[in-house]
């Protein structure tokens, strides 16, 4: 199995998490997001906006402005939501994949199929979980446009540490499997990120922009943000673990006739 | 059978024995990992601590994407 292996399947594995995101997404997060929007429009939170067209302005004019695109919900919420699935989804897919290729043999005895599997499990945790925990989804129609700029750079900055604090928790789990057995390895490394996350989680600012937006709408567009991104990484963990299992499992059939082969 | 392993065949190696040089993968990593960086600021935030000169249609195009997919967006 070569690097060239892991990254084909990776990104055929993100293919199909993108279109599994987009479905997921638009079937359970747009009635949502039409939801927030609709609410918006009402002026329910008159202090937060959403601009869906070029007629808002004013004193609304703080959040996005749309002066040269006009694009309509309807595409913003089939094509344009497709695109960022599965751009999302191949890049992740593909970088999973290559991941996948560094763990292969290096996470302790386990087997290509369950090292691929843990790595995938490992990103939907440190990439998506744990932030989603620290600073959730939220629909449109919450936050301010003023603070856009310090609530993107908290969101990447804290996925930022806790990728890297995964990465930092695998090397941990390793040299304490060495020195003791897989089980310690384990707890250390498990400990050792949930330590990571949890102290960037209480010095990493809160986000408090909800104002007086309907508890009934966040929740459920939280849940279907989630579910989007859970129903992405399972396709990415699932289809990937199989092909890989699959070459590995025809790579050693090969193998196996070649050494029958060779007693003959 | 206690030498039914072949030196030269995979088959009943120890998985470490399978694993791939990291010289290898180095290049494929460092260009996956930029390259995924690239499009996901590009999803996340066209508008936002990093904009791209294009004005917002980027931005309008993806943004439910955005909003479903845990971005920060508003
Ligand atoms: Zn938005």
């Amino acid at each position: 199995m070569t690097t060239r292996t892991f990254l084909v399947h990776g990104l055929l594995a993100g293919l199909l998490a993108g279109v599994a995101a987009f479905v997921v997404a638009y079937t359970v997060g747009e009635p949502q997001v039409d939801r927030a929007i609709a609410l918006e429009s009402a002026g329910a939170t008159a202090d937060h906006h959403h601009e869906d067209d070029v007629t808002t302005s004013g004193a609304a004019s703080h959040s996005h402005s749309h002066d040269d695109a006009a694009i309509s919900r309807t595409t913003q919420s089939t094509l344009g939501l497709a695109t960022g699935t599965l751009a999302i989804g191949i890049v992740l897919g593909g970088l999973t994949g290559l991941l996948s290729a560094v763990g292969l043999g290096r996470l302790g005895s386990l087997r290509p199929a369950a090292s691929t599997a843990l790595v995938a499990l490992l990103g939907a945790v440190s990439f998506s979980v744990v932030p989603f925990l620290k600073y959730p989804a939220t629909p449109p129609a919450v936050g301010s446009g003023e603070t856009i700029d310090s609530r993107t750079a908290l969101w990447f900055g804290f996925v930022a540490v806790s990728v890297l604090g995964v990465l930092a928790a695998v090397a941990v789990a390793r040299r304490a499997a060495h020195r003791w057995s897989g089980v310690p390895g384990i707890v250390a490394g498990a400990a050792a990120y949930v330590v990571v996350v949890a102290v960037a989680a209480l010095f990493f600012p809160e986000v408090d922009e909800l104002g007086g937006f309907p508890a009934s709408v966040l929740w459920d567009f939280r849940i279907s943000s989630l579910l989007t991104l859970l129903a992405m990484w399972a396709v990415i963990g699932a289809v990937l673990t199989v092909l890989v299992d699959r070459t590995w499992r025809r790579q050693e059939a090969a193998a196996a006739q070649r050494a029958f082969a060779a007693t003959l | 059978m206690a030498h039914a392993i072949s030196s030269s065949t995979p088959s009943t190696v120890a998985p470490a024995d399978l694993a791939i040089p990291l010289r290898e993968i180095a290049p494929w990593l460092v260009l996956g990992a930029l390259f995924a960086m690239s499009v996901v600021v590009l999803i996340s935030s066209v508008q936002g601590a990093i904009t791209i000169p294009a004005g917002t249609a980027i931005h309008e195009w993806v943004h439910d994407g955005r909003h479903l997919l845990g971005f920060p967006c508003h």
